[in-house]
Parts: structure tokens; C-alpha cells; sequence
């Protein structure tokens, strides 16, 4: 029997610029087990709750991460909606879904980005994030932030955007379409691509399903698990359907995201052809009291938001399970049995946000 | 499945415009709705202290009796919020940023003094 060895991957590794260590056990080339550790980075933001005023929070709530930093604002919000009962507009819903699926397309450009770099295809991650500058162009010219937006508030939003700069943004994405699938037709068809990808981090649909998997590397398995069902927001108007593939490697991960970027551009289309009329925000009176669980669809997979307020204007409790929680099991458990050299391209199928992770 | 799908993509840009911009030389003009830093009007300014307690950054301070209305601008997260909730509505989110700094300073303000009331008559 060859001889085990313990070789560090992170918390500092070139491929993924947050911190997460795992413990590689090796046995010649192939991982045998690996031992993950996280808490580098924790910030203590949910118990910032008991010190805010609940309206405030949200600010804090939407830098819990830098990607899907709107559907976090989102979600915080929705909770306390729900706790309060608030008549949300239905205008304040339909934009709140648009800048969520304009998040989706920009994170999962961010992503296919990443990825080429990872297995070294640095003209192809340079293009990919060519394209994504559009998109996080569309987020400034709206919310007036590129990574953090600051447009959500309880009750609502709080800027508009005009129903003719809907339609311009549905047109800009509609041209960067042609241009976005040429980039993943590489992804999909390119051999060195494949090389990298095909068969690696296989995952069954039950494995996936017993350790809790969520978002595209669920779907990627085969089942159809979206959040975005609960119909939330404004996505009981639009018309869509989880992207799912049955492979289960890392192939079939990239697939399934590539798919979510067309669904995204399809809705903001459906969006921007029917928004609804009216108010963006209603008023918010008094405070919260009560509790609620949300489960919102953000990039990286399901959500869960928790909140409870006792009627003063700060929260109880708060407590966030985002989607790189969930999926680290997996994650383990897929490395099991690859090589080495693939660790690095699997660990970052799962599209790994480990700031959010620790929050 | 092919070997080359990116050449054309890559001939293509070869002879395209650069993606980028030659930074310093080239600045990009700000979106109106750029969220870049906070400015003020001194003047219409009542030193009521709303925005220091509301902003989440902590970024303001205000102090009625030397009149000094001053904001750290490494603290600010150019969150808005504080434009929202002024009641004379004398701040304003400028689409530039704020000028780089190597020091943490806060920049002060000094409030003049209300206009006295026109004496009647
Ligand atoms: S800037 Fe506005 S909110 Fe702040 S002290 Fe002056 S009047 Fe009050
Ligand atoms: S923009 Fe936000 S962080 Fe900046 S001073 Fe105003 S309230 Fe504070």
C-alpha cells in the first residue's frame, strides 16, 4: 500500500481568492479523504442584529456577500415583510426580480470566468468577464452600486427605474446574448474544457440529495430544485423552469449555470415587457414582532433566512444558511477518490462563497 | 467537440478596440445615479444629529455646539441613507468618488450661523 500523506489546500491557494482549508489525505495522486475547516473569516453579522434598528440592518444584511449581495438584502427584507405584514407593490416586486436575475447572469459570469482560470484558460476567463462588465454597467446605472446596491427596503425599494430603461437594459441583454453564448460554446463544446471537466466530482442524485445539497449542484444531478417555485418576489408572473442536467460532474454543474444565464436573460425580457404600474414602496409602521423562515434561490443555490423580533426595534435573532454551507459536504464528499491536480476545478464547482459561509 | 472554438472569438478581438480603458489618461464618466460620496449644504444644514444616529456606518459626526458637521469618507459605504432621512434634504449623493487619501481624516464642515430673521416692517 502506498504511503498517506496530508497535503493543505487554503486557507490561501491561487484558485480561490477566500479563505477555506481543507485537508487533503493522499495517496499517491489520488485524494482519499478530505478534512474541511472554515471559520477564518467570521464576522459576527447576525448577532449585529440586536444592534441595529431593524430598518438599518438591511445595509448590513446585503454585505453578508459580494455577489449575491442583492437577493441578501432581498431576503432580509422579505422576512420582515412577512413578519410585519406589509402590502409590498407589486412594481417593487418586479424590479426586486429583475436586479435578482440580473445577479444571477452577473454571477454566473463571474463564475464561468473563475472557472477558465482555474483550469487555465486565461483568454477565455478574460473575455467571459468582458462580458459580465455590461451587466454590472446595467446594476450601476440602476441601483447606483456595482457590487452592492443599497435598493432594498423593507416595504419595498428604494429607486425606480422607468419602464423605457427596462426595455433598453432587456435590449442590451438581448445583444450581449449572441456574444455570451459564443463564450459558452467553448464552455460547452471545447475540448480542453472537457478535458478538465467530464467525469470529475461525479455526484449521484441521492448522494446529493442525503447531504443536503443545493442550487446548481443539486440541479446538476438531476433534480429540479429551485426556490424561486416558492414564488417569491415577483416570479409567480414569469414564466420559467429549473435548468437541470443528469451527469452530476463538474460538466454538468457548468451546464446547468450556463442555462440559468439564458432562463435570467428570458425573465428580465418578460419583466421588462409587463411592469406593473404604480407605487415602489409602502409605508412601514411600527416594528416587527413574530418570527419567519425564508428560503429564497440565490446564484450559488437556496437561502435561509431566519428572523425573530419581539416588537422592539431590534431583532432577537437572526440566523442565515447560505448555499456554500450546504454544499461543503458534498464538496467533501465528491473529492473523495479524484485527483490532485483536479481539486482545485472541484472545489470550485461548487461555486464556493466563503465569506457568506461564515457571515 | 473542437479544439479551436475560441479562435474566433480571439481573431476577432485582435482586431477590435481594446475592452479597456488607458485609466489614468481615460476616466469613465460616472452614471448620474453613481453612488459616489456625500456632499452638503452648509447652509441649509439645521445640526438636528439625524443622519449621524441613522447612518450604519457611523461615518458622521455632528456636534451643535462648535457647529461642525464632519464625515469620514474611508467610513462611508455610500449607502444613501442619510439623504433619505435629512428633513431639510441638504445632503446629496455626488456621482464622483471621493479624492484617494493616505490618511484616515474626517472632513469637517462648519455650519454658519442661521440667517436672522428679517426684521419685520
Ligand atoms: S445634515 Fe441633515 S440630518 Fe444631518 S444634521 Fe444637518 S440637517 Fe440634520
Ligand atoms: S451614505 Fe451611508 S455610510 Fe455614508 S455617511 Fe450617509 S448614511 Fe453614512
Amino acid at each position: 500500500m502506498s504511503k498517506r500523506t496530508i497535503i493543505p489546500f487554503g486557507p490561501q491557494h491561487p484558485v480561490l481568492p477566500e479563505p477555506i482549508h481543507l485537508d487533503l489525505i493522499v495517496e499517491d495522486e489520488k485524494v482519499v479523504e478530505a478534512v474541511p475547516s472554515i471559520g477564518f473569516i467570521h464576522r459576527g453579522l447576525e448577532k449585529l442584529v440586536d444592534k441595529r434598528d431593524f430598518l438599518d440592518y438591511v445595509f448590513v444584511a446585503e454585505r453578508i456577500c459580494g455577489i449575491c449581495s442583492f437577493t441578501h438584502g432581498m431576503s432580509y427584507c422579505i422576512a420582515v415583510e412577512e413578519v410585519m405584514n406589509l402590502p409590498v407593490p407589486e412594481r417593487a416586486l418586479a424590479l426586486r426580480t429583475f436586479w435578482a436575475e440580473i445577479g444571477r447572469i452577473h454571477s454566473h459570469l463571474l463564475w464561468l470566468g473563475l472557472m477558465a482560470d482555474a483550469f487555465g484558460f486565461e483568454s477565455l476567463f478574460m473575455h467571459t468577464w468582458r462580458l459580465r462588465e455590461k451587466v454590472l454597467d446595467i446594476y450601476e446605472e440602476t441601483t447606483g452600486g456595482r457590487v452592492i446596491f443599497n435598493v432594498c427596503k423593507p416595504g419595498g425599494i428604494r429607486r425606480d427605474v422607468t419602464d423605457e430603461k427596462m426595455r433598453d437594459y432587456a435590449k442590451v441583454l438581448n445583444d450581449l446574448e449572441p456574444e455570451i453564448r459564443e463564450i459558452n460554446n467553448v464552455f460547452m463544446n471545447d475540448k480542453t474544457v472537457h478535458h478538465r471537466m467530464c467525469g470529475v466530482g461525479v455526484l449521484s442524485a441521492a448522494d446529493a440529495l442525503k447531504l443536503g445539497c443545493v442550487g446548481p449542484v443539486l440541479r446538476a444531478t438531476g433534480v429540479a430544485q429551485d426556490m424561486r417555485h416558492l414564488n417569491y418576489a415577483w416570479y409567480s408572473q414569469v414564466n420559467w423552469k429549473p435548468a437541470t442536467r443528469t451527469a452530476g460532474d463538474c460538466q454538468a454543474r457548468c451546464e446547468v449555470r450556463i442555462d440559468e444565464i439564458y432562463q435570467a436573460i428570458d425573465i428580465v425580457r418578460q419583466i421588462a415587457g409587463k411592469m406593473p404600474a404604480g407605487e415602489i414602496a409602502c409605508k412601514v409602521p411600527g416594528t416587527p414582532n413574530g418570527e419567519y423562515f425564508v428560503r429564497t434561490e440565490q446564484p450559488r443555490g437556496e437561502a435561509v433566512y431566519y428572523i425573530k423580533a419581539n416588537g422592539a426595534r431590534n431583532l432577537v435573532r437572526f440566523r442565515i444558511r447560505t448555499p456554500t454551507f450546504a454544499n461543503i459536504p458534498a464538496l467533501v464528499k465528491a473529492l473523495q477518490g479524484c485527483d490532485l491536480a483536479d481539486v482545485p476545478v472541484l472545489a470550485l464547482t461548487i461555486d464556493p462563497c466563503i465569506s457568506c459561509t461564515e457571515r | 467537440m473542437s479544439f479551436f472554438g475560441m479562435t474566433k472569438i480571439l481573431l476577432t478581438s485582435l482586431f477590435r478596440r481594446p475592452a479597456t480603458r488607458l485609466y489614468p489618461f481615460e476616466v469613465r464618466a460616472p452614471y448620474p445615479a453613481t453612488r459616489g460620496s456625500i456632499g452638503i449644504t452648509v447652509e441649509k444644514c439645521i445640526l438636528c444629529g439625524i443622519c449621524m444616529k441613522k447612518c450604519p456606518a457611523m461615518a458622521i459626526q455632528v456636534d451643535k455646539p462648535s457647529r461642525r458637521w464632519a464625515i469620514d469618507r474611508l467610513r462611508c459605504v455610500a449607502c444613501n441613507y442619510c439623504v433619505d432621512v435629512c428633513p431639510t434634504k441638504c445632503l446629496t449623493m455626488k456621482p464622483e468618488y471621493a479624492a484617494p487619501t493616505v490618511t484616515r481624516d474626517t472632513e469637517p464642515f462648519t455650519i454658519p450661523p442661521p440667517a436672522p430673521k428679517p426684521a419685520a416692517g
